[in-house]
Protein backbone atom coordinates (compact mmCIF):
# COMPACT_ATOMS: atom_id res chain seq x y z
CA UNK A 1 0.00 0.00 0.00
CA UNK A 2 1.70 3.28 -1.02
CA UNK A 3 1.31 6.70 1.31
CA UNK A 4 -0.80 8.30 -0.79
CA UNK A 5 -3.56 5.07 -0.56
CA UNK A 6 -6.70 5.94 1.64
CA UNK A 7 -6.01 3.34 4.48
CA UNK A 8 -2.14 2.37 5.21
CA UNK A 9 0.28 -0.10 7.33
CA UNK A 10 2.96 1.44 9.14
CA UNK A 11 6.54 -0.11 10.81
CA UNK A 12 7.95 2.57 12.11
CA UNK A 13 12.09 2.06 12.79
CA UNK A 14 15.11 3.80 14.50
CA UNK A 15 18.20 4.66 12.22
CA UNK A 16 20.81 2.86 14.32
CA UNK A 17 23.75 5.31 13.70
CA UNK A 18 25.45 8.00 11.83
CA UNK A 19 25.12 8.44 7.90
CA UNK A 20 28.33 9.50 6.51
CA UNK A 21 29.07 13.10 5.63
CA UNK A 22 27.66 14.90 3.18
CA UNK A 23 24.57 12.59 4.11
CA UNK A 24 23.14 13.63 0.86
CA UNK A 25 25.60 12.23 -1.13
CA UNK A 26 25.84 9.58 1.02
CA UNK A 27 22.01 8.38 0.69
CA UNK A 28 22.19 9.30 -3.19
CA UNK A 29 24.85 6.83 -3.32
CA UNK A 30 23.69 3.96 -1.72
CA UNK A 31 20.04 4.15 -3.00
CA UNK A 32 21.81 3.84 -6.61
CA UNK A 33 24.13 1.38 -5.75
CA UNK A 34 21.33 -0.71 -4.64
CA UNK A 35 18.79 0.33 -6.87
CA UNK A 36 16.35 -2.66 -8.30
CA UNK A 37 18.08 -4.43 -11.43
CA UNK A 38 15.18 -5.73 -13.72
CA UNK A 39 15.16 -9.76 -13.71
CA UNK A 40 12.55 -10.53 -16.44
CA UNK A 41 14.04 -12.21 -19.24
CA UNK A 42 17.00 -13.86 -16.83
CA UNK A 43 17.42 -16.90 -14.97
CA UNK A 44 16.93 -15.27 -10.99
CA UNK A 45 13.64 -15.68 -9.92
CA UNK A 46 13.97 -13.05 -7.02
CA UNK A 47 15.73 -9.41 -6.37
CA UNK A 48 14.84 -6.41 -3.89
CA UNK A 49 16.21 -2.98 -4.53
CA UNK A 50 15.59 0.08 -4.16
CA UNK A 51 13.31 2.34 -6.45
CA UNK A 52 11.94 5.77 -7.05
CA UNK A 53 9.21 6.57 -6.02
CA UNK A 54 7.09 8.59 -8.33
CA UNK A 55 7.76 6.02 -10.87
CA UNK A 56 8.61 2.76 -9.48
CA UNK A 57 9.22 0.82 -12.89
CA UNK A 58 12.53 3.37 -13.14
CA UNK A 59 15.07 3.47 -10.47
CA UNK A 60 16.51 6.89 -11.58
CA UNK A 61 17.45 8.96 -8.24
CA UNK A 62 19.44 11.50 -10.20
CA UNK A 63 18.58 14.97 -9.23
CA UNK A 64 18.09 14.24 -5.56
CA UNK A 65 14.79 13.09 -6.75
CA UNK A 66 14.46 11.27 -3.64
CA UNK A 67 14.36 14.54 -1.32
CA UNK A 68 11.20 15.99 -0.08
CA UNK A 69 12.96 18.69 2.78
CA UNK A 70 13.22 17.53 5.76
CA UNK A 71 12.24 13.98 4.32
CA UNK A 72 13.69 11.33 1.84
CA UNK A 73 10.92 9.74 0.13
CA UNK A 74 11.92 6.55 -2.09
CA UNK A 75 10.53 3.23 -2.19
CA UNK A 76 11.86 -0.56 -2.13
CA UNK A 77 10.66 -2.84 -4.49
CA UNK A 78 10.96 -6.93 -4.50
CA UNK A 79 10.21 -8.58 -8.01
CA UNK A 80 9.44 -12.05 -7.54
CA UNK A 81 8.50 -14.95 -10.24
CA UNK A 82 6.29 -17.32 -9.33
CA UNK A 83 6.28 -21.03 -11.19
CA UNK A 84 3.24 -23.02 -10.48
CA UNK A 85 4.46 -26.64 -8.65
CA UNK A 86 2.26 -28.42 -11.29
CA UNK A 87 3.87 -27.12 -14.21
CA UNK A 88 7.29 -27.91 -13.05
CA UNK A 89 5.84 -31.20 -12.18
CA UNK A 90 3.97 -31.73 -15.58
CA UNK A 91 7.83 -30.76 -17.54
CA UNK A 92 9.78 -32.67 -15.08
CA UNK A 93 8.04 -36.04 -15.88
CA UNK A 94 7.98 -35.43 -19.65
CA UNK A 95 11.77 -35.07 -19.61
CA UNK A 96 12.47 -37.55 -17.55
CA UNK A 97 9.84 -40.50 -19.94
CA UNK A 98 11.57 -38.32 -22.75
CA UNK A 99 15.46 -39.35 -21.59
CA UNK A 100 14.32 -43.07 -20.42
CA UNK A 101 12.44 -43.63 -23.60
CA UNK A 102 15.46 -45.13 -25.36
CA UNK A 103 15.20 -47.86 -22.88
CA UNK A 104 18.90 -47.87 -22.59
CA UNK A 105 18.39 -47.56 -18.65
CA UNK A 106 15.96 -48.22 -15.99
CA UNK A 107 15.85 -45.13 -13.61
CA UNK A 108 17.42 -41.91 -13.29
CA UNK A 109 19.90 -41.02 -10.61
CA UNK A 110 18.60 -38.27 -7.78
CA UNK A 111 21.50 -35.68 -9.23
CA UNK A 112 20.32 -35.93 -12.48
CA UNK A 113 16.96 -35.74 -11.27
CA UNK A 114 17.88 -32.60 -9.38
CA UNK A 115 19.68 -31.20 -12.97
CA UNK A 116 16.24 -31.51 -14.43
CA UNK A 117 14.35 -29.58 -12.04
CA UNK A 118 17.12 -26.91 -12.16
CA UNK A 119 17.02 -26.23 -15.26
CA UNK A 120 12.96 -26.49 -16.46
CA UNK A 121 13.13 -23.66 -13.41
CA UNK A 122 16.01 -21.80 -14.63
CA UNK A 123 13.70 -21.87 -18.47
CA UNK A 124 10.87 -20.89 -17.13
CA UNK A 125 12.13 -18.05 -15.20
CA UNK A 126 13.17 -16.73 -18.01
CA UNK A 127 10.08 -16.80 -19.68
CA UNK A 128 7.73 -15.96 -16.80
CA UNK A 129 8.16 -12.27 -16.13
CA UNK A 130 8.59 -11.26 -12.35
CA UNK A 131 6.03 -9.62 -10.52
CA UNK A 132 6.77 -6.76 -8.64
CA UNK A 133 5.45 -5.49 -4.97
CA UNK A 134 6.37 -1.77 -4.30
CA UNK A 135 6.50 -0.80 -0.48
CA UNK A 136 6.83 2.85 0.17
CA UNK A 137 9.27 4.70 2.89
CA UNK A 138 10.07 7.91 4.77
CA UNK A 139 12.91 8.81 5.81
CA UNK A 140 13.44 11.65 8.99
CA UNK A 141 17.49 11.68 8.36
CA UNK A 142 16.94 14.77 11.14
CA UNK A 143 15.02 12.42 13.75
CA UNK A 144 17.01 9.18 12.67
CA UNK A 145 13.66 7.94 12.91
CA UNK A 146 11.86 6.17 9.30
CA UNK A 147 8.35 4.94 8.44
CA UNK A 148 7.85 1.65 6.41
CA UNK A 149 4.45 1.20 4.80
CA UNK A 150 3.97 -2.44 5.06
CA UNK A 151 3.81 -4.55 8.17
CA UNK A 152 4.53 -8.05 6.07
CA UNK A 153 7.30 -9.74 8.36
CA UNK A 154 9.22 -10.95 4.73
CA UNK A 155 9.00 -6.95 3.62
CA UNK A 156 10.35 -5.61 6.50
CA UNK A 157 13.46 -8.23 7.13
CA UNK A 158 14.33 -7.61 3.65
CA UNK A 159 14.37 -3.66 4.48
CA UNK A 160 16.50 -4.14 7.58
CA UNK A 161 18.68 -6.30 5.60
CA UNK A 162 18.99 -3.36 2.43
CA UNK A 163 19.09 -1.09 4.49
CA UNK A 164 22.65 -2.00 6.11
CA UNK A 165 23.63 -2.50 2.83
CA UNK A 166 23.27 0.34 1.33
CA UNK A 167 23.85 2.86 4.32
CA UNK A 168 25.95 1.27 6.40
CA UNK A 169 23.87 1.69 9.43
CA UNK A 170 21.32 -0.87 11.06
CA UNK A 171 17.52 -0.11 11.34
CA UNK A 172 16.31 -0.97 14.80
CA UNK A 173 12.24 -1.78 14.43
CA UNK A 174 10.33 0.46 16.89
CA UNK A 175 8.16 -2.29 19.52
CA UNK A 176 7.10 -1.77 22.93
CA UNK A 177 10.73 -2.21 24.55
CA UNK A 178 12.89 -0.59 21.81
CA UNK A 179 10.22 2.67 21.64
CA UNK A 180 10.67 3.01 25.41
CA UNK A 181 14.42 2.69 25.15
CA UNK A 182 14.97 4.91 22.44
CA UNK A 183 12.02 7.54 22.30
CA UNK A 184 10.47 8.09 25.65
CA UNK A 185 13.99 9.77 26.65
CA UNK A 186 13.75 8.05 29.65
CA UNK A 187 16.57 8.31 32.76
CA UNK A 188 19.17 6.24 33.24
CA UNK A 189 17.49 4.95 36.97
CA UNK A 190 13.88 4.30 34.33
CA UNK A 191 16.37 2.57 31.83
CA UNK A 192 16.99 0.25 34.46
CA UNK A 193 13.09 -0.02 35.35
CA UNK A 194 11.94 -0.98 32.47
CA UNK A 195 14.93 -3.42 31.34
CA UNK A 196 13.25 -5.22 35.20
CA UNK A 197 9.65 -4.98 34.04
CA UNK A 198 7.64 -8.27 34.47
CA UNK A 199 4.22 -9.38 33.78
CA UNK A 200 1.32 -7.85 35.01
CA UNK A 201 -2.47 -8.06 34.45
CA UNK A 202 -5.41 -6.09 36.14
CA UNK A 203 -7.65 -9.81 36.96
CA UNK A 204 -10.38 -9.27 39.82
CA UNK A 205 -11.50 -13.01 40.08
CA UNK B 1 21.29 -2.22 26.80
CA UNK B 2 19.29 -5.42 26.60
CA UNK B 3 19.71 -7.31 23.30
CA UNK B 4 17.43 -6.16 20.86
CA UNK B 5 16.97 -9.37 19.25
CA UNK B 6 15.33 -10.88 22.63
CA UNK B 7 13.36 -8.06 23.92
CA UNK B 8 10.54 -8.28 20.88
CA UNK B 9 9.31 -11.73 22.70
CA UNK B 10 10.24 -10.68 26.01
CA UNK B 11 8.75 -7.63 26.09
CA UNK B 12 5.53 -8.27 24.49
CA UNK B 13 3.21 -7.89 27.81
CA UNK B 14 4.40 -4.49 27.74
CA UNK B 15 2.28 -3.42 24.36
CA UNK B 16 -0.60 -5.37 25.75
CA UNK B 17 -0.61 -3.38 29.24
CA UNK B 18 -0.33 -0.60 27.28
CA UNK B 19 -3.22 -1.33 24.86
CA UNK B 20 -5.57 -1.96 27.85
CA UNK B 21 -4.27 0.81 29.63
CA UNK B 22 -4.99 2.98 26.36
CA UNK B 23 -8.79 1.87 26.47
CA UNK B 24 -9.17 3.04 30.67
CA UNK B 25 -7.44 6.01 29.67
CA UNK B 26 -10.13 6.50 27.05
CA UNK B 27 -13.12 4.89 29.17
CA UNK B 28 -12.13 7.23 32.07
CA UNK B 29 -10.90 9.84 30.08
CA UNK B 30 -7.84 10.52 32.07
CA UNK B 31 -6.08 10.37 28.48
CA UNK B 32 -6.79 13.96 28.81
CA UNK B 33 -4.46 14.68 31.38
CA UNK B 34 -1.27 14.09 29.00
CA UNK B 35 -2.40 16.85 26.10
CA UNK B 36 -2.75 20.48 26.23
CA UNK B 37 -6.49 21.55 26.27
CA UNK B 38 -5.92 23.73 23.08
CA UNK B 39 -4.81 21.05 21.30
CA UNK B 40 -8.55 19.48 21.31
CA UNK B 41 -7.48 16.09 21.10
CA UNK B 42 -10.90 13.43 21.51
CA UNK B 43 -9.87 9.76 21.71
CA UNK B 44 -12.64 7.13 21.25
CA UNK B 45 -12.17 3.17 20.98
CA UNK B 46 -13.16 2.05 17.32
CA UNK B 47 -14.88 -0.79 16.11
CA UNK B 48 -12.20 -3.75 17.11
CA UNK B 49 -10.97 -4.77 20.18
CA UNK B 50 -8.72 -8.40 20.35
CA UNK B 51 -7.89 -10.18 24.04
CA UNK B 52 -5.84 -12.26 24.65
CA UNK B 53 -5.71 -14.39 28.60
CA UNK B 54 -2.13 -15.37 28.92
CA UNK B 55 -3.01 -16.52 32.56
CA UNK B 56 -4.87 -19.93 31.42
CA UNK B 57 -2.72 -22.79 30.03
CA UNK B 58 -3.67 -22.17 26.68
CA UNK B 59 -3.85 -18.73 25.04
CA UNK B 60 -7.36 -17.32 24.69
CA UNK B 61 -8.34 -14.83 22.37
CA UNK B 62 -11.79 -13.06 22.47
CA UNK B 63 -12.31 -10.34 19.45
CA UNK B 64 -14.97 -8.12 19.44
CA UNK B 65 -15.57 -6.34 16.37
CA UNK B 66 -18.62 -4.18 14.75
CA UNK B 67 -19.83 -0.46 15.21
CA UNK B 68 -22.22 -1.32 17.57
CA UNK B 69 -20.69 -4.29 19.70
CA UNK B 70 -21.31 -4.58 23.38
CA UNK B 71 -17.34 -4.07 25.03
CA UNK B 72 -18.94 -6.14 27.98
CA UNK B 73 -17.60 -9.31 26.78
CA UNK B 74 -14.09 -7.91 26.84
CA UNK B 75 -14.58 -6.62 30.42
CA UNK B 76 -15.19 -10.28 31.45
CA UNK B 77 -12.03 -11.04 29.99
CA UNK B 78 -10.19 -8.31 31.55
CA UNK B 79 -11.65 -9.36 35.50
CA UNK B 80 -10.22 -12.82 33.85
CA UNK B 81 -6.82 -11.58 33.48
CA UNK B 82 -6.73 -11.21 29.80
CA UNK B 83 -5.29 -8.61 28.52
CA UNK B 84 -6.16 -6.11 24.93
CA UNK B 85 -3.80 -7.13 22.44
CA UNK B 86 -5.25 -5.13 19.31
CA UNK B 87 -7.48 -1.60 19.54
CA UNK B 88 -8.75 0.31 16.73
CA UNK B 89 -9.32 3.60 17.99
CA UNK B 90 -10.41 6.99 16.12
CA UNK B 91 -8.23 10.41 17.58
CA UNK B 92 -9.83 13.46 16.61
CA UNK B 93 -7.72 16.93 16.94
CA UNK B 94 -9.22 19.80 16.05
CA UNK B 95 -12.25 18.06 14.64
CA UNK B 96 -9.84 16.57 11.71
CA UNK B 97 -10.60 12.76 12.18
CA UNK B 98 -8.02 9.77 12.05
CA UNK B 99 -8.60 6.11 12.52
CA UNK B 100 -6.21 3.00 13.02
CA UNK B 101 -5.65 -0.05 14.63
CA UNK B 102 -2.84 -0.71 17.21
CA UNK B 103 -1.09 -3.84 17.47
CA UNK B 104 0.46 -4.20 20.88
CA UNK B 105 3.30 -6.44 20.63
CA UNK B 106 4.82 -4.85 17.66
CA UNK B 107 3.54 -1.37 18.23
CA UNK B 108 2.73 -1.43 14.48
CA UNK B 109 0.10 0.74 12.96
CA UNK B 110 -2.59 -0.74 10.37
CA UNK B 111 -5.57 0.36 8.54
CA UNK B 112 -4.48 4.17 9.32
CA UNK B 113 -7.21 6.51 7.86
CA UNK B 114 -6.38 10.23 7.82
CA UNK B 115 -8.49 13.31 7.04
CA UNK B 116 -8.92 14.07 3.57
CA UNK B 117 -5.80 14.93 1.97
CA UNK B 118 -6.00 17.25 -1.41
CA UNK B 119 -6.65 15.36 -4.63
CA UNK B 120 -3.95 14.49 -7.32
CA UNK B 121 -5.50 15.86 -10.04
CA UNK B 122 -2.22 15.71 -12.68
CA UNK B 123 1.24 14.56 -11.84
CA UNK B 124 2.26 18.08 -10.34
CA UNK B 125 0.01 17.89 -7.62
CA UNK B 126 1.86 14.44 -6.30
CA UNK B 127 4.58 16.74 -4.16
CA UNK B 128 2.24 18.68 -1.88
CA UNK B 129 -0.03 15.86 -1.90
CA UNK B 130 3.10 13.45 0.08
CA UNK B 131 3.88 16.46 2.14
CA UNK B 132 0.74 17.31 3.16
CA UNK B 133 -0.01 13.45 3.98
CA UNK B 134 3.43 12.99 5.84
CA UNK B 135 2.20 16.01 7.60
CA UNK B 136 -0.75 14.30 9.04
CA UNK B 137 0.81 10.90 9.58
CA UNK B 138 3.23 12.94 11.53
CA UNK B 139 0.36 14.52 13.85
CA UNK B 140 -0.59 11.10 14.65
CA UNK B 141 2.34 10.19 15.37
CA UNK B 142 2.77 12.81 17.93
CA UNK B 143 0.11 11.68 19.83
CA UNK B 144 0.64 8.39 19.82
CA UNK B 145 3.98 8.98 21.15
CA UNK B 146 2.93 11.28 23.71
CA UNK B 147 0.60 8.49 24.65
CA UNK B 148 3.10 5.97 25.10
CA UNK B 149 5.97 8.26 26.63
CA UNK B 150 2.91 8.99 29.51
CA UNK B 151 1.86 5.01 29.56
CA UNK B 152 5.86 4.11 29.98
CA UNK B 153 6.60 7.03 32.49
CA UNK B 154 3.98 5.31 34.75
CA UNK B 155 5.12 1.81 34.18
CA UNK B 156 8.28 2.58 35.04
CA UNK B 157 7.14 4.61 38.11
CA UNK B 158 6.99 4.34 41.48
CA UNK B 159 2.64 4.79 41.51
CA UNK B 160 2.11 2.29 38.98
CA UNK B 161 2.06 -0.60 41.79
CA UNK B 162 0.91 1.92 44.60
CA UNK B 163 -2.11 3.85 42.06
CA UNK B 164 -2.60 3.11 38.55
CA UNK B 165 -2.53 -0.86 38.54
CA UNK B 166 -5.52 -0.85 41.58
CA UNK B 167 -7.30 2.14 39.63
CA UNK B 168 -7.56 0.52 36.73
CA UNK B 169 -8.53 -2.83 38.55
CA UNK B 170 -11.25 -0.73 39.95
CA UNK B 171 -12.24 0.37 36.57
CA UNK B 172 -12.44 -3.33 35.43
CA UNK B 173 -14.43 -4.23 38.43
CA UNK B 174 -17.08 -1.52 37.66
CA UNK B 175 -17.71 -2.95 34.59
Amino acid sequence: MGLLSASVSIVRYTVNGNIKAPIMDSIAEGLHRHRIKEIDNHPQDKIVGWTAYKNPYVADFSGSSFSYDPYILFSMRIDKKSIPSKIVKKQFLAEVSRRLSDGSRQYISRNEKADIKNQIVESLNIKIPATPNIHDIVWLPEASLLYFFSTLKSANEELESLFLKSFDVSLIRLFPYTQAYFKAGLSESDLDKLSRLTPGHFATT
Amino acid sequence: MLDVSVTYNRFKFLGHEYLTWIWYSIETGTYRNFFDTRDNILITVGNRIVLENRLSKEIETVTIKGDSADLKEGMVALKKGALVSEISIKIEKDGQPWTLSLKGESLSIANLKTPPAGQVQDPEDVDGAVLEKIYLFEAVMKILDTLYLSFIKQRTGDDWNRKIKGKIRQWVKKN
